[in-house]
């Protein structure tokens, strides 16, 4: 259970990852981010780039931030009364913070998947549809192509393509998850945002969604908080490190596990605390 | 007596006492519905629900105060549902950001409990006088008011169960607040939503003091709306108060059904409640 | 193969993606909101609408009378004189009959079904006493009227008379003849309406006490009733004596049942046996024979007033002390 961080970096390295480029237009750059709930500041002048089309992985122990930062990339906070943010979050050289930026619109393009499977109470169908729906006016062919297209997507097309108007709510755990993903996807978003997305799951599933993480890179940026630095290293390109709402590291995957540069980070990894 | 011996046959006698008291209540309810039952299916024939009330010696039956409680209920149902449903949603979804918020929840609970025939009176003086009379209009009217906070209430509570994570997915696929609440808050609640409105149905059906005060009642068959409706309720209280022994027969009667179809709803509602919390 | 009705829109990611400041369509949203907020407004002016609406109705009154209105306890519609002093007494005193006797029941039975009866049959009898108050206020009218008056007039007021008639000070309020319709059996129906209610709200204060607190007392060997007297309720003090309050509340504004059984008289009497008025049954009482713009409809009117002051205030402190400690 407790790989070293040498083991780990190492099974970063060998899992066949192509490098980061460091001249490429990163999808979103966050520059000096600030965050409070209410007079409380959680997140302190953060600045990272995620690059586009890779898996960033956002790590750190409890209360650290990670998620906080995760809810500001799609305008979350914005349900909450007291939540604010301010500086700048550039999706494609657009910064969506801003008070004139549409949160609908930021959604369409920034899309999340929580950590408890949240599928609505209506059909597998349903489910997809209803984000289609929100946005786009498709004929009957086109939606039942999109939706056969973002189930394939998200591997479960074949165990649900007999009962898709039958309830969401009686899939399994796992599947539920991956129908969730398969909704976020229909809406063609850019950049998929994943909380903790196998925490409530066992670890056949856990095993299958890293998968499609791994699959969904190809056209779509990641960015997944996770708990379990294991997943991150396996499944992300760029790893950053957060504690106390501030980012002490952030840097290649490979890099972060083998070689960190932080003494707090290389604690954190080796299991010190957290 | 020891004092410990002393305190257990105080706490015993306590327990009997109580026991005894829950007893009663519940042989209280017994003795109401036996009572409603032995005066009342006596009087229950078909003629009760297919005749009008007639002058005594004449027969009669209960019909047209039947059918005005269902329209007079129904018509408030109409008018109250959406508005609580709406008031409802707001004080579950801008609760937090609206400063008037917390002033309209304490409103709608003192109105909850308000005494039924100040509403009358309150409809009396701006419905029946300025339009020149009682009417079915103004009994509709004045129980939409006595309802209303019933269902403001529900809606509520039942919006304030549906799991914030369902809510926050909704708008995490780009949806407007509009298409989170219709599509999957109210679906959500539907339940919930629609107990609520069960249960103000029996409330509506069973006041009377409204009704005296706007429409008031009538001996005929009528299904204006501007003019005075009879009603279940306003029947059975000038029946039970004649000396004619065939009209308290018919009160009986009425108040049988009045309590079988209120005791039914009700009933109906718990257990769609036990279902939607179950889940 | 390649399906003709397809477009290639339906799949795949598009290349252009609108701009985060465009479109959005939020002007559907300020519209919603408006309404939610304008719904929630009427509430409020609902309530403003009838106070407002009382107060004037009932204003003639005042200035024929001025505040005499409220301490005379003549009421002749003959001479066009009116005052509140029965009704407000009337009204006083079948609510404290109710709440005395409903208070101490509504305890037993919250004792029962908390810590007393078998977990099976609580949800049952629960909900077999929350049917009780389910029953219109007219069946218990009618109910009070033809079957508990009779037998009051028959068994119960000559055995009080008989126990505490001679007594020196109370034996006033048992002395008179024992009509069955009077103060007495009204305020009897009414504790019997409120008693589910109230029952109700002190199950559910007494379950809000953290069962640690009622564990830690029986570990030292208290006995149940000590544990529910002595822990329970202290803990739920306030939202207890506002639950008691929304009792006594919904008591004084109760209609129907107590015209029934009230006996109708306008006037005062020391026994409690006799018949009398309270606000609720005069205005049901006397509003048939009250023309619109007479003086009468007047009284009646500020009657409503006074008693929409009264509940108001009654049920608003009620409310703060049941909300506030319930939800912490």
């Amino acid at each position: 259970m407790n790989m070293s961080a040498t083991d780990m970096g190492m099974m970063a390295s060998i899992s066949g990852r192509t490098a980061l480029d460091p001249t490429a237009e990163p999808k979103i750059r966050i520059k000096n981010l600030d965050f409070y709930y209410g007079d409380h500041k959680a997140l302190h002048a953060i600045d990272m780039d995620v690059p586009e089309c890779r898996v960033t992985a956002m790590i750190g122990p409890s209360g650290c931030g990670k998620s906080t930062l995760l809810r500001v990339l799609n305008r979350m906070y914005d349900l909450y009364p007291g939540q604010r943010a301010t500086g700048e979050v550039l999706l494609d050289g657009e910064n969506l913070i801003d008070a004139r930026a549409k949160p609908t619109v930021v959604r369409t393009r920034v899309g999340m998947v929580f950590q408890k499977p949240t599928p609505f109470p209506m059909s597998i169908w349903d489910n997809i549809a209803y984000g289609i729906k929100l946005h786009e006016r498709l004929s009957k062919a086109d939606l039942e192509a999109r939706i056969e297209w973002c189930l394939s997507k998200a591997a479960i097309w074949n165990e649900v393509k007999d009962r898709l108007h039958t309830s969401a709510l009686g899939l399994s755990g796992g599947q539920q998850q991956r129908l969730c993903i398969a909704r976020t996807i229909a809406v063609k978003p850019e950049v998929i945002l994943l909380d903790e997305p196998t925490s409530a799951l066992d670890p056949i599933s856990t095993a299958r969604i890293e998968e499609l993480v791994d699959e969904l890179k190809s056209e779509f940026t990641i960015v997944i908080v996770t708990h379990n630095m294991q997943q991150a290293a396996r499944c992300s390109d760029q790893t950053a490190f957060f504690l106390l709402g501030k980012l002490i590291e952030v840097g290649p995957t490979a890099d972060m596990f083998v070689s960190p540069k932080e003494q707090k980070t290389q604690d954190y990894i080796t299991g010190r605390f957290g | 007596m020891t004092l410990l011996r002393r305190r257990t046959v105080f706490d015993s006698m306590m327990k009997i006492v109580a026991t005894t008291l829950a007893v009663m209540m519940i042989a209280v309810l017994a003795w109401i519905l036996w009572t409603l039952f032995y005066r009342g299916l006596s009087a229950l024939s078909f003629s009760v629900f297919t005749q009008p009330t007639l002058p005594p010696g004449k027969g009669g039956g209960m019909a047209n105060a039947i059918v005005g409680t269902l329209i007079q209920v129904g018509l408030s149902v109409v008018i109250a549902a959406p508005i609580g449903v709406m008031a409802g949603t707001y004080l579950a979804e801008l609760g937090n950001t609206s400063k008037i918020a917390g002033t309209v929840r304490f409103i709608n609970d003192v109105l909850l409990s308000a005494p039924s025939i100040l509403i009358g009176l309150f409809v009396y003086q701006i419905v029946v006088l300025p339009f020149g009379g009682f009417s079915a209009w103004a009994g509709a009217i004045s129980l939409a008011i006595v309802i209303l906070p019933v269902v403001v209430r529900a809606t509520e509570d039942m919006m304030r169960l549906v799991p914030g994570s369902l809510r926050e997915a909704a708008f995490a696929l780009g949806a407007s607040h509009w298409m989170v609440v219709s599509s999957v808050m109210w679906r959500a609640a539907r339940a919930g939503i629609v107990t609520g409105v069960l249960l103000a149905v029996a409330r509506a059906a069973g006041e009377t003091a409204p009704l005296l005060f706007t429409s008031l009642g009538n001996t005929s068959w009528s299904f204006d709306m501007t003019k005075p409706m009879a009603s279940l309720p306003i029947a059975i209280y000038n029946y039970a108060g004649s000396p004619y022994d065939e009209w308290v027969a018919l009160a009986w009667a009425g108040a049988l059904i009045i309590t079988v179809g209120v005791l039914t709803l009700n009933i109906l509602s718990r257990v769609l409640i036990a279902g939607v919390r179950r889940s | 193969m390649t399906d003709q009705t397809i477009s290639p829109n339906a799949v795949g990611l598009s290349a252009d993606q609108p701009s985060i400041f465009e479109g959005g369509g939020l002007w559907r949203d300020k519209l919603f909101h408006g309404l939610l907020i304008a719904s929630g407004a009427l509430v409020l002016v609902l309530l403003g609408a009838i106070l407002v609406q009382l107060f004037l109705g009932g204003l003639p009154v005042l200035k024929a009378f001025g505040l005499e209105f409220l301490y005379s306890a003549v009421w002749n519609p003959v001479t066009d004189k009116y005052g509140a002093a029965v009704m407000l007494y009337g009204t006083l005193v079948t609510s404290v009959i109710a709440v005395v006797v409903g208070v101490p029941v509504s305890f037993g039975i919250a004792f029962f079904l908390t810590e007393v009866a078998p977990q099976a049959v609580r949800r049952p009898i629960g909900m077999a006493i929350q049917l009780l108050a389910a029953v219109p206020s007219i069946i218990f009218g009618m109910w009070g009227f033809f079957v508990v008056a009779p037998l009051m007039a028959s068994h119960v007021e000559p055995v009080l008379a008989t126990i505490f008639g001679s007594l020196p000070v109370i034996g006033v309020l048992f002395s008179g003849a024992p009509m069955g319709t009077g103060v007495l059996t009204a305020g009897l129906i009414l504790a019997l309406m409120i008693v589910p209610f109230m029952t109700a709200m002190f199950v559910e204060i007494i379950e809000s006490v953290p069962a640690m607190l009622k564990e830690s007392a029986f570990g030292i060997g208290a006995t149940t009733w000590e544990v529910f007297k002595d822990v329970a309720l202290p803990f739920g003090r306030t939202a207890l004596v506002g639950a008691m309050m929304l009792g006594l509340g919904r008591a004084l504004g109760e209609t129907m049942a107590v015209t029934f059984v009230i006996g109708n008289a306008n006037r005062i009497a020391a026994s409690l046996f006799a018949p009398g008025a309270s606000i609720a049954s005069t205005i049901a009482n006397e509003f048939p024979e009250a023309g619109p713009g007479s003086l009468k409809l007047n009284a009646l009117l500020e009657l409503g007033f006074l008693l929409f002051v009264i509940s108001f205030l009654v049920l608003a402190l009620a409310r703060w002390m049941v909300r506030s400690r319930l939800k912490s």
